[in-house]
Order: structure tokens, then C-alpha cells, then sequence
């Protein structure tokens, strides 16, 4: 079937396919794969690193979660509760989020989807991996140096007066960042140069496409970022009064600065959660993606105007209302690409396929939770009702839902896609649509009631609260623990399927594009040749049928 | 398809063609982009700083006119000539490389690396300077034996602390990359048939050159 799309020239480059070995089994040991060049291996070294502190985060907002029980801070006082809140996001943001999509899912399926044997620069990649681990451990040694209470954005004036241990953990930060600037110049260099023959812009794969508008951000926004840090921690050893008004600087500019490059981090978390939306959607319901072009331009709209809505973080902070104008227009803005991503999904299922895997499940979920999470974004960036909402929990909810019902669903979904691809094993079906169900239930029960609390006047960030607000705190609690429940299945049965999960085909879902030419799992070198591509990535081949009978 | 096939098998015999590449045209033109990517992000960087300037120099416009005075133009002016300098010596070394001039390519590099030095040389007099007058950054600003500053000059002073630091250590790290071209011109590989790895070291300098062509007038020359 791959045969009228993609197909493999024989003897390549003659230097090393002498034997298609899984990448899994050549080479064996600990160091083998701490010095590996192969993609596929850092993929996966970034996969294990990222769940891992993805459990790290998680367990802190248990914490959270169980401390809003009761109206009064029982079980973590004032301090500990602003600990616990400001590593969630910053480990959750920095460790998890940031390069869980790119770092850990595009390294190991990218190159494969370009019919390509690596990323243009190997050793950078390892490389990034490697400062990804250095700043992690960085970031964490704040844990046991004093904690952070600042909240994950470090603001100015508290963060260069309160006392604990903030220079640990922009310098965590700081690493991060450049571990995340370098794999987006890898990518966008493997994207340019790396493509099979036959394989024009028009026919990558869309995960493809959102990849390299990722990290046209993570290049031009990051570094501004970096510099913003490097002088916060200037400023608390030097006291140098850039950010202090009382040495003649400006809080406020702190506050520019960070959002010139968090506004687009969050769409450096959310763009390839788009990618992956589309892979999903087309081959889970055999259809072609309905405006291929549209979709994959979009994608490089909202990196662009996502760099020009930053101050709609600010309405309160006294910036000029002109500016807020046009930031709040702006911002409008994006919702237009984000809704022709949204119509062209819905519209690629209409009349198609669809088998209701996993993957599928996850997929619908995402449209779902991001329709919501994307429209109280609207409600934000109305000027007058942000004034209202702005530091409630609708904010909190309105973050989570694009974060989590966008980011971390489209991962969870790209998990059990790509899976088979990773190990040539199969997950339990029955137990991951159990799972996809509880996570849904759990995640709308946890983060919707917290819209509602926001309407309501609950301020975000306090450990204790007004009685009445109680019950809607507990359910938040009652969904937090479905959802870990349910994340919690989610592991149990993936690593059961790897040491006992039975062995699938190179193509398990019937996929056109190329990694699922490649073997299962992949060998050393991805292809036993160059592969050259023929055709689009969603041209299933029942499609193609059935447009000939029309045609006959 | 077949000629897919001979692309691929013709530079088979090429040393420094890595695994994953087919030609070496395709290594170089990934490299090249490399760098000037990893140029885009420099720029954002320095940016950054440069907005802070922007803002600082509008908000005290008199302080910054006062605190540039404890400048030194003739070793600014100086120093900006030493750098102009070593990117004609760096654009020689490209130049010889391409024309397999390799004694040529090195002695260029040499005398690049000789001219970074020079340049960190006087500002390292630059720097001994302001530490004696207290001209420093932050809590450390201590001004003495110098006509009084507006307490706001110390704003001036963080920053060029900050702006040409940093640009020092990219002077460093520069003297670290030139380094390593001219190990690599000396393992034979280096040649007309490839060149990257020095006109990429080329492109680094270049750029630590233009950030100075910035930071010279916007610190020294104030008016």
C-alpha cells in the first residue's frame, strides 16, 4: 500500500545498512546509550526524563490539590503552599511541557517522517539533551536550597527581594532555555535540508510543519528570555536597580520582557499538540486532512502574531490603555488560525472512517477541552473582562485547559499512536479507552469547576479561602484524583505492554506517511535506503480507491 | 531514482562527509543555516539588553550623558579598530581556505586570535579603571575621585558592565572557536573542495564584530 506514496531505494550509501538491526537492540549498556547519536535513543532519554519530572510535577499539585480541601490551610501553611505551587508550574512548564512535544516526540518521529537516517546536527542533539538534564538538575537543587516562592514567573520587585533561593532556579531556567534553542535550530535545519527526495513543503506531514513553527519561536523568542534572567539574577546579587523603582528601574519591564518570550513558550507548548492533532484525526479516520495548506500555514500565523500579544498579560499593570487596545485586538487575532485548525479537523472527520483507538479518543478529547480552553482565552482577552478575572481561578482553569486538555492530551494521544512505531509492541486497548475515559471525566471535573470558581471571585495563589467556596474546591480535589487515577492506568498498561504487549506490524493504523515504512521498531539507520515519496501524507489508499470507482 | 542512487554512492570516499548526510553540499548548506540560526538567536540576546538601553537612556537621558564622560573614547575608538581589523584577517583566512592556501589559512587565523587578544587586553585597562574610580555596577558603585554623578549614572554603569561582559566573553569564546578552525586547517581536511567549518568560525567573528560596531556608539559616543 505505502508503495504509491513512498517507496525505498536499495543500496543507499553503502556504508553502513549491512544489517537492519532494531535501534533498540544495537548496541547494549547504559553507555551505549548515554553516548548515543541516534535520535530515536535521545527521543527516548527525553521521553523517560520527562515523565519522570511530569510525576514530579503532578505529585506537587496532589499537594495543592489536597491542601484546598478545607477553607483553611491545614495541611501546608502559607509558605509551603507557595512552594508547592511555584515548582508545579515552573517543573511542570520548564521540565515537562516545553519539550515534551519537540524534544522527546519530534526528535524520535520527526527524521523518520522526512525519510531521513538522523536530525542535521547529532551531536547537538545530544548535546541539548545533555544541558536539558543539567538545568533540571539545577532547577530541582532549589528544592533543597530553600524552594522558590515567586510563582513560576519569577515577577520583580518580590522575586529580587523575597529570600529564598530564586538565582538556582532562573539559572535552571536559564540552561533550559538554550537546551531548547538548540534543538529548535536542529529541527528547522533537518526540516530544510534533511527532506527525502519527492518531498516538497506541501507534502510533510503536519506534525512536521507545527514543528518547524515551534522552533522558529523556541530561536527567536527563548533568548530574550535568557538575557531577562541573567539580569533578574544580576539584580539580586548586584542590586543593580533595572527592575527595583526605588534605584530608578521599572518593575513593569520585568514584566514585558518575560511575556515577549512566555506568550510564545505557550504556543511553543501548544503548536505541535496541533501537529499531532492533525496525524491523528486523518489516519484514525482515514481521511485526507480537509485544507492541508490552510492547516499547515496556520500554524506559522500563530507563531507570528504570538509574538506580538504579550501585553494582554498586563492589563492590570498599569500599562498604557492604547497598548492594551491593540494587545487585546491582537490577541483576538489568534483566535482566527486557531479556529481554521479546529474546522479542519472536525470537518476531516466528517464522512470519514473513524475507528474509535486510543489515539481517536484523545483526539476528539482535544477538540473538546481546547474549544474551551480557547475561548475563555476570549473571555481574557476582552479588556474590561480581564479586569475582573484577571489572578482568579479562571485563569488558572482557562491555563490548564489549553495546557493540559491541549498539550498533554495530544500527548497522551501521540503516546499510544506512535508507540508501536517506538517498541513494536501493542498497548491494551480496552484498559487505554478506560483510561482516555477517566482522564477526560477527571480532567473536566478538576479544571471546569475551577472556571466557575474564578466567575465566582476566587483569587488564584492562596492556601486558604471563604467557606463558601468550599464544595466546588472538594470536587476540583474529587476530579484531580480521576484524573491521576487514570494517567496512573495509563503507565501501568503502557509498561506492561513492553515487557508482555504482543508484537504489531511495521503499520498497525494503516498510516501513509513515512515513519510507517520504516520497520517496527526501526532500524539503526531508519530506512534501508533513501525512501522517495511520491505523494501527499494523508492519501489513504481506500480513499484512493474509492475516489477511482466514483471516477469509473 | 537511479540517479538518486549515484548522487549517493559518488562521495563515498569523502572523509568528512558524516553518516547521515548524502552530499557534501547538503552537510555545508546545513551547517551554514545552522549558524546563521544560532546567529538569529544571538541577536535576540543582545537584543534584550539593547531594549533595556533604549529604555534607560529615554528615562535618564542627563545621567547617561554624564557617565558616558568616564569613557574612553581613544581606547573605545581603539579597540573598535582592533576588531574591524582581525574581521579582515578572519575574511583572508576564509579566503585562503577556498583557495588551498593553507599556510595563508593559518597565519590569518593566528593573527585573528592575536587581534581578539589585543582587543581584551585594552579592555582589560578599560576595566582596572573603572574598578579604581568605583565606576561599578549595582551596590558596588563607589565613584571617587571623579566629579559627582546623579545617583541614576550607576544605571549607565550596570549596563556597560553587563553589555561589553558579555560581549567580552563572546570575544572568549571566539578566541576558543578560532582556536579549533585552525587545529582543523591543520588536519588536511580543510581544503577548496570544503571550507565550512572556517567560513562558520567566520560568521561567529563576524558577528561579535557587528555587536561591538553597535556597543561603541552607544556607549562611548553619547551626545
Amino acid at each position: 500500500m505505502s508503495t504509491a506514496v513512498a517507496e525505498t531505494v536499495s543500496g543507499g550509501n553503502g556504508r553502513q545498512h549491512e544489517a537492519a538491526e532494531s535501534y533498540l537492540s544495537a548496541g547494549r549498556g547504559l553507555r551505549s546509550w548515554l553516548t548515543t547519536l541516534d535520535h530515536k535513543r535521545i527521543g527516548l532519554m527525553y521521553l523517560a526524563s520527562i515523565l519522570l519530572f511530569f510525576f514530579v510535577g503532578g505529585m506537587l499539585a496532589m499537594g495543592i490539590r489536597l491542601e484546598l480541601w478545607t477553607p483553611a490551610g491545614e495541611l501546608l501553611d502559607a509558605d509551603m503552599y507557595n512552594k508547592f505551587f511555584t515548582l508545579h508550574g515552573a517543573v511542570m512548564i520548564f521540565l515537562f511541557v516545553i519539550p515534551g512535544l519537540p524534544a522527546a516526540l519530534g526528535n524520535f518521529v520527526m527524521p523518520l517522517m522526512l525519510g531521513a537516517k538522523d536530525v542535521a546536527f547529532p551531536r547537538l542533539n545530544l548535546f541539548s539533551y545533555y544541558l536539558y538534564c543539567a538545568g533540571a538538575v539545577i532547577l530541582l537543587y532549589t528544592i533543597i536550597s530553600g524552594g522558590l516562592d515567586t510563582g513560576w514567573t519569577f515577577y520583580t520587585p518580590y522575586s529580587t527581594t523575597t529570600d529564598s533561593s530564586v538565582v538556582s532556579a532562573v539559572s535552571g531556567a536559564f540552561v533550559l532555555g538554550f537546551s531548547s534553542i538548540l534543538t529548535g535550530v536542529n529541527f528547522i535545519v533537518t526540516i530544510h535540508k534533511m527532506r527525502a527526495p519527492g518531498q516538497g513543503w506541501y507534502r510533510l506531514p503536519l506534525f512536521v510543519w507545527s514543528l518547524y513553527a515551534t522552533a522558529v519561536m523556541q530561536i527567536l523568542a527563548t533568548p530574550v528570555l535568557a538575557i531577562t534572567l541573567l539580569l533578574l539574577a544580576v539584580e539580586r546579587t548586584l542590586h543593580i536597580g533595572f527592575f527595583d523603582p526605588a534605584l530608578g528601574g521599572d518593575p513593569v519591564l520585568f514584566q514585558h520582557f518575560f511575556w515577549f518570550y512566555s506568550h510564545p513558550a505557550v504556543y511553543i507548548m501548544i503548536v505541535p499538540a496541533f501537529g499531532i492533532m492533525s496525524e491523528l484525526i486523518t489516519v484514525h479516520s482515514r481521511k485526507n486532512i480537509f485544507g492541508y495548506k490552510a492547516v499547515a500555514l496556520s500554524s506559522v500565523a500563530i507563531a507570528i502574531i504570538g509574538f506580538l500579544v504579550w501585553g494582554h498579560h498586563m492589563f492590570v499593570s498599569g500599562q498604557s490603555e492604547v497598548a492594551s487596545t491593540l494587545f487585546s485586538f491582537l490577541t483576538f487575532t489568534v483566535a482566527v488560525p486557531t479556529a481554521i485548525k479546529i474546522f479542519s479537523w472536525v470537518t476531516t472527520l466528517y464522512r470519514g472512517s473513524i475507528s474509535f483507538t486510543a489515539p481517536m479518543l484523545y483526539a476528539l478529547s482535544f477538540i473538546f477541552l481546547f474549544s474551551i480552553g480557547g475561548l475563555t482565552g476570549l473571555f481574557l482577552a476582552t479588556l474590561a473582562i480581564d479586569v475582573h478575572l484577571h489572578d482568579t481561578y479562571f485563569v488558572v482553569g482557562h491555563f490548564h485547559y489549553v495546557m493540559v486538555g491541549g498539550n498533554v492530551i495530544a500527548f497522551l494521544g501521540a503516546l499510544h499512536h506512535w508507540w508501536p512505531k517506538m517498541f513494536g509492541r501493542k498497548y491494551n486497548e480496552r484498559l487505554a479507552a478506560i483510561a482516555a475515559a477517566l482522564v477526560f471525566v477527571g480532567f473536566n471535573l478538576t479544571f471546569f469547576t475551577q472556571l466557575v470558581l474564578g466567575t465566582r471571585g476566587m483569587p488564584r495563589r492562596y492556601h486558604s479561602y471563604l467557606p463558601e467556596y468550599t464544595d466546588l474546591h472538594q470536587l476540583s480535589t474529587v476530579g484531580s484524583v480521576i484524573l491521576a487515577v487514570g494517567l496512573f492506568l495509563v503507565g501501568g498498561y503502557l509498561l506492561a505492554s513492553l515487557l508482555k504487549g504482543e508484537r504489531c506490524s511495521a503499520n498497525p493504523w494503516g498510516g501513509v506517511s513515512l515513519e510507517w515504512v520504516a520497520s517496527c521498531p526501526p532500524s539503526v539507520h531508519n530506512f534501508p535506503g533513501q525512501p522517495v515519496v511520491h505523494g501527499g501524507p494523508y492519501q489513504f489508499e481506500e480513499i484512493e480507491s474509492s475516489h477511482a470507482k466514483v471516477q469509473a | 531514482m537511479n540517479a538518486t542512487v549515484d548522487r549517493m554512492n559518488a562521495h563515498e570516499n569523502e572523509a568528512f562527509l558524516r553518516h547521515h548526510f548524502y552530499t557534501p553540499d547538503q552537510q555545508s548548506s546545513a551547517a551554514k543555516l545552522g549558524m546563521w540560526l544560532f546567529l538569529a538567536q544571538e541577536v535576540l540576546f543582545f537584543s534584550g539588553l539593547f531594549m533595556v538601553y533604549t529604555a534607560f537612556r529615554y528615562f535618564y537621558p542627563d545621567a547617561f550623558l554624564a557617565a558616558h564622560e568616564h569613557l574612553s573614547i581613544p581606547l573605545g575608538a581603539t579597540n573598535t579598530l582592533i576588531l574591524l581589523t582581525s574581521s579582515l584577517t578572519m575574511a583572508l583566512a576564509v579566503r585562503s581556505a577556498q583557495t588551498d592556501q593553507i599556510a595563508k589559512l593559518r597565519l590569518s587565523l593566528v593573527l585573528t586570535i592575536l587581534l581578539a587578544a589585543g582587543f581584551l587586553v585594552v579592555k582589560y585597562f578599560e576595566y582596572s579603571h573603572k574598578i579604581h574610580a568605583g565606576l561599578l555596577p549595582g551596590s558596588l558603585f563607589a565613584p571617587h575621585g571623579v566629579e559627582s554623578l546623579p545617583e541614576t549614572a550607576k544605571l549607565f554603569f550596570s549596563l556597560y558592565f553587563v553589555l561589553t561582559g558579555l560581549h567580552g566573553i563572546h570575544v572568549i569564546a571566539g578566541i576558543g572557536v578560532i582556536g579549533w578552525a585552525f587545529h582543523k586547517a591543520g588536519s588536511g581536511i580543510i581544503g577548496s573542495h570544503y571550507y565550512t567549518p572556517i567560513e562558520n568560525v567566520g560568521l561567529y567573528w563576524h558577528f561579535v564584530d557587528i555587536v561591538w560596531i553597535f556597543l561603541f556608539p552607544l556607549l562611548y559616543l553619547v551626545r
